[in-house]
């Protein structure tokens, strides 16, 4: 399997086209990043599936703290593990310019939930500011601040107050969220 | 581990897994009613069906077919379908979605596939042809590296320089193409050009200022530094601009005319612009909840940036993000300590704000002073034409922007110590210590200004003759001109001469050097605000200047377009992003309130210069006229009988009036319609909250209506018919459910089993 563009067909590409919101541009982009990935792929070029780690040797997945949420939120397969080309398509679509804000809401809600049981509850809350700061002692919240910190979260967005926040809540509270469009985004 | 909720009391953990497996509140009509909002959330149905079987995945679902059907139905009964890409699903997922739409479209007639089909075809082109236009955006490449490497705090600052560019290259092109182009092209058109004759009085004397004989070399370096000398008779200055009117064969083309509307035309042109990239920031910041400055929510979920590239990048940032969330939690506790300030605290407080704030007056007066000073001295030294020294020439011609310079540089320093004693809130602090610098720096411009006028308008034995102090100034307005032109300048070289000069041998020392004091200095911080006030001074002195020095914005242009090179270079090899964050929204809506207000400070010299201050005699298009503005009044009353009277019926009185109190209805209208639905608003939120409670009370009703074996459903109920008598089957699945969750305190532990898919109110 080569690397080269020409690999797409034409209707394939303009398929691609309209299933997400890349252009022709960034699809080709994405598509010979992909096919280095795979190349560097350990177990042969003939898995159309990447596995999670090879994935994660992308300077643009590398320093980010979410990395390892997003490839299993974007993965389609059994065990969450590995990202087939249309995978990453998907995901380069809803991190891209110009995605609408609903797709990115409610990708962010499922990165962020860290149990994946629809909800974000304390403990999501409390690993998504540790994501944020860095996992070593000395850079987390001391614990009097990270309860002052979730109780103003829940405060701000609990909107039927029963202590998590919902989709809906999320997706209310990030439409007031001036800097969400800008900061989620990635381009290759 | 006992789980509290956000009330503090224990969940009890069999209640807490009880409410994991309600299928029942996916039956809630509230939920239903979920479904048939076309701008609803995201999440499908589907999902919910198949979720009830798998433990947590979110892939296609292959369960609840019935349901996919049945949706998909009742969507396409509906007017208009999301496209599919908006829909949050699997690329295959989209593509049966996409296969489905299609075949149901050619069950459509013919005209309505055709009608889709060039729908399709019309948005791919549009969608092509932005695609084209946004490769050809300047320095698209830099600043995705930048972004990548320092976030979108330091982009912003580089997009606006962009935006700066972009604005006076528009400004140049409109000068240019008409009051330039007509002169240029006039000759090689059979255009005819009349020149302002010189009318002999004493007003109309403008000595050649070219120098003659033999010229050594360093002179020229002052006269392409100070405008003077060989530049000043040339396009580059208003003096140069004698023409009259250029008739072309086939009609007047009046120059005087054209330079003024030029003129109104470029201020009018950079508000709507400006207002326009501001539009939605403030938007933004209107929706956002007044009362609080910080909204924690905005800062965990949309903080991290996901465009950071480089890992030191992203260290940086989260320890920024810890930085911030500190001096966030702190300055609650802040709030609340300042809430509990005694009397004789806020009398104290007060007093030392007092003293400080009339220390900063002070302190501005007298860089005022030294400004106004500094001005007047130039320009005695320039007028006595004395000769000592090429460099003391040099400091002589540009001791305003020297001195100005240096205030901007000393006053910020002593407002960020003076602010420190004055016991404001940290985010306040921010803001008023940014206010301050704003303040001076765009103030010392107009100081400057006013010391200029004051020489101008001032003769020395009683009111001037020709309206302005002809024998110092025969051309004053050309004066003005070198005057911005030698703040342009300077302000370009003290920018690259600080990069060259001072950052790139700090980074050396702090680098190289282990003494003490390179460790207390640091590396430099890239500090936006500062950076910012620099290139909205530069913005101010252009937009003061294009009427005196038509080139200006072109000299800007080129100006802006080196220094965004200059401060990547700084950026990339020098500095490290501050570790103060700065919001990249709000910056936004930062830079563009400062650059409105250059803006509006720099309409008043104009105005004033143009319709107060008479105008040179001896040069310029409007010799012929005692104002600038005459122009206008002179041209309309050689308009036709009737849009003349149109004109003046619009600028009468009576159509002003009615006009203002118009407004005035339509804003308090709007205020009042804003006041109402802030009201709803309220309203809605306590009903959430009322409903949330009601949910639970009536399923904790219902759980103990269940405990007895036989089938029993309360009237309350929205949903009558579901068979509940298996208590068994506490499914070990876990059910996501997107919409409701209840983590309430249930007193029992809750067993249903999933409803029979085919129940009343489920779709």
């Amino acid at each position: 399997m080569g690397a080269t563009a020409s690999q797409l067909g034409k209707d394939v590409l303009s398929e691609y086209q309209e299933l997400t919101f890349l252009t022709k541009q960034e699809i080709l982009l994405a598509h010979k990043r992909f096919t280095e990935l795979q190349s560097r792929d350990s177990r042969g070029n003939l898995n159309p599936r990447v596995p999670t780690e090879t994935i994660l040797t992308l300077p643009e997945l590398k320093s980010n703290p979410f990395r390892d949420r997003i490839c299993r939120v974007f993965s389609t397969s059994e065990s969450k593990d590995g990202l087939t080309f249309e995978d990453f398509l998907d995901l380069l679509s809803a991190f891209s310019d110009s995605a609408t804000l609903e797709i990115k809401s409610h990708y962010a809600f499922r990165i962020f939930d860290f149990d994946d049981d629809g909800t974000l509850d304390e403990n999501d809350l409390k690993k998504l500011v540790n994501c944020l700061t860095g996992e070593t002692d000395d850079t987390r919240l001391t614990p009097d601040e990270m309860t002052q910190l979730i109780r103003n979260i829940l405060e701000e967005s609990d909107i039927d107050k029963d202590g998590t926040v919902n989709l809906s809540e999320f997706q209310h509270v990030i439409s007031r969220s001036p800097d969400f469009v800008s900061s989620f985004k990635i381009v290759l | 581990m006992q789980r509290v909720d956000v009330t503090g009391e224990p969940v009890p953990i069999t209640a807490r897994i009880g409410s994991l497996v309600n299928p029942l509140l996916d039956q809630l009509p509230s939920y239903q009613s979920l479904l048939y909002r076309r701008k609803s959330s995201t999440s499908k149905p589907k999902r919910r069906g198949s979720s009830r079987n798998r433990l947590g995945s979110f892939g296609s679902g292959k369960s609840g077919v019935n349901t996919i059907t049945k949706y998909e139905e009742r969507q396409n009964g509906q007017t208009l379908q999301r496209p599919v890409r908006e829909l949050p699903r699997t690329m295959a997922e989209k593509r049966t979605d996409r296969d489905q739409r299609l075949k149901q479209d050619q069950k459509l007639s013919r005209w309505t596939q055709r009608r889709r089909s060039t729908h399709r075809y019309l948005k791919r082109l549009r969608e092509d042809a932005q695609e084209r236009l946004n490769s050809l955006v300047l320095w698209r490449g830099d600043i995705h590296l930048i972004e990548g490497m320092f976030g979108t705090g330091i982009l912003s600052y580089f997009s606006f320089l962009r935006f700066l560019v972009m604005l006076n290259l528009l400004i140049f092109l409109l000068m240019f193409s008409f009051v330039m182009l007509p002169i240029i092209i006039a000759p090689h058109t059979e255009g005819n050009i009349t020149y302002n004759q010189a009318d002999g009085s004493k007003c109309s004397v403008y000595p050649n200022s070219a120098r003659r004989g033999l010229v050594i070399f360093h002179e020229h370096i002052t006269d392409l530094l100070s405008g003077g000398g060989f530049l000043e008779q040339t396009y580059l200055f208003y003096g140069y601009y004698k023409v009259d009117a250029v008739r072309f064969p086939w009609f007047n083309y009046n120059l005087a005319l054209a330079y003024l509307l030029v003129t109104i035309a470029y201020i009018l042109l950079s508000l709507i612009w400006i207002v326009k990239r501001s539009a939605s920031g403030f938007k933004r910041n209107l929706i956002q909840d007044v009362d609080r400055f910080q909204s924690f929510c905005n800062k965990v979920f949309a903080g991290w940036d996901f465009c950071i590239t480089n890992e030191n990048a992203g260290k940086l940032k989260r320890s920024s993000l810890l930085y911030e969330l500190k001096v966030n939690l702190e300055e609650e506790r802040i709030k609340q300590k300042i809430a509990d300030r005694s009397r004789t605290e806020k009398c104290r407080i007060y007093a030392i704000r007092l003293i400080l704030n009339i220390f900063v007056i002070a302190v501005l007066a007298a860089c005022f002073y030294s400004i106004y000073w500094a001005t007047i001295f130039s320009q005695k030294a320039q007028l006595d034409q004395k000769k000592e020294n090429f460099m003391v020439d040099l400091i002589y011609e540009y001791l305003p922007s020297i001195v100005i310079t240096l205030a901007n540089f000393i006053t910020p320093l002593l407002f960020c110590l003076i602010i420190n004693f004055e016991d404001y809130s940290p985010a306040f602090e921010i803001r008023f210590t940014l206010m301050r610098c704003v303040f001076m720096r765009l103030t010392s411009i107009g100081v400057l200004l006013f010391s200029l006028w004051s020489q101008i308008t001032k003769c020395k034995d009683g009111p001037c003759d020709c309206g302005y102090n002809h024998l110092l100034y025969s051309c004053w307005e050309t004066r003005v001109g070198q005057e911005m032109y030698k703040l342009t300048v300077f302000d370009f070289i003290i920018i690259a001469a600080v990069t060259i000069f001072v950052e790139f041998p700090r980074k050396l020392i702090v680098n190289y050097c282990n003494c003490r004091l390179a460790q207390w200095w640091g590396q430099q911080e890239f500090a936006i605000p500062q950076n910012v006030l620099e290139i909205v001074y530069g913005q101010t002195i252009c937009w003061i200047g294009t009427f005196y020095c038509p080139l200006l914005p072109a000299i800007c242009t080129i100006k802006y377009f080196f220094i965004f090179y200059i401060k990547k270079v700084s950026l990339m090899n020098n500095c490290r992003p501050a570790t103060r964050p700065f919001r990249a929204s709000s910056s936004n809506f930062f830079f563009l309130v400062v650059l409105l207000i250059g803006l509006a400070l720099a309409c008043l010299p104009v105005l004033v210069g143009i319709a107060q201050i008479n105008c040179s005699q001896a040069c310029g298009p409007f010799v012929n006229y005692t104002v600038s503005w005459e122009v206008v009044p002179r041209t309309v009353s050689e308009l036709p009988i009737g849009i003349r009277s149109l004109l003046f019926a619009l600028a009468s009185e009576a159509c002003a009036v009615s006009l203002f109190v118009i407004t005035c209805l339509v804003m308090f209208y709007v205020i009042a319609l804003a006041g109402a639905h802030k009201r709803v608003i309220n309203q809605l939120r306590e009903q959430l909250v009322l409903e949330g409670r009601d949910k639970r009370f009536l399923i904790e009703k219902l759980c103990q209506a269940q405990k007895p074996p036989t089938v029993w459903s309360s009237p309350s109920q929205p949903q009558p018919r579901t068979s509940r008598d298996s208590r068994g089957s506490r499914g070990s699945s876990r059910s996501p459910s997107y919409h409701t969750s209840f983590s309430s305190n249930y007193n029992d532990a809750m067993f249903l089993a999933h409803a029979p898919p085919h129940s009343s109110t489920h779709v």
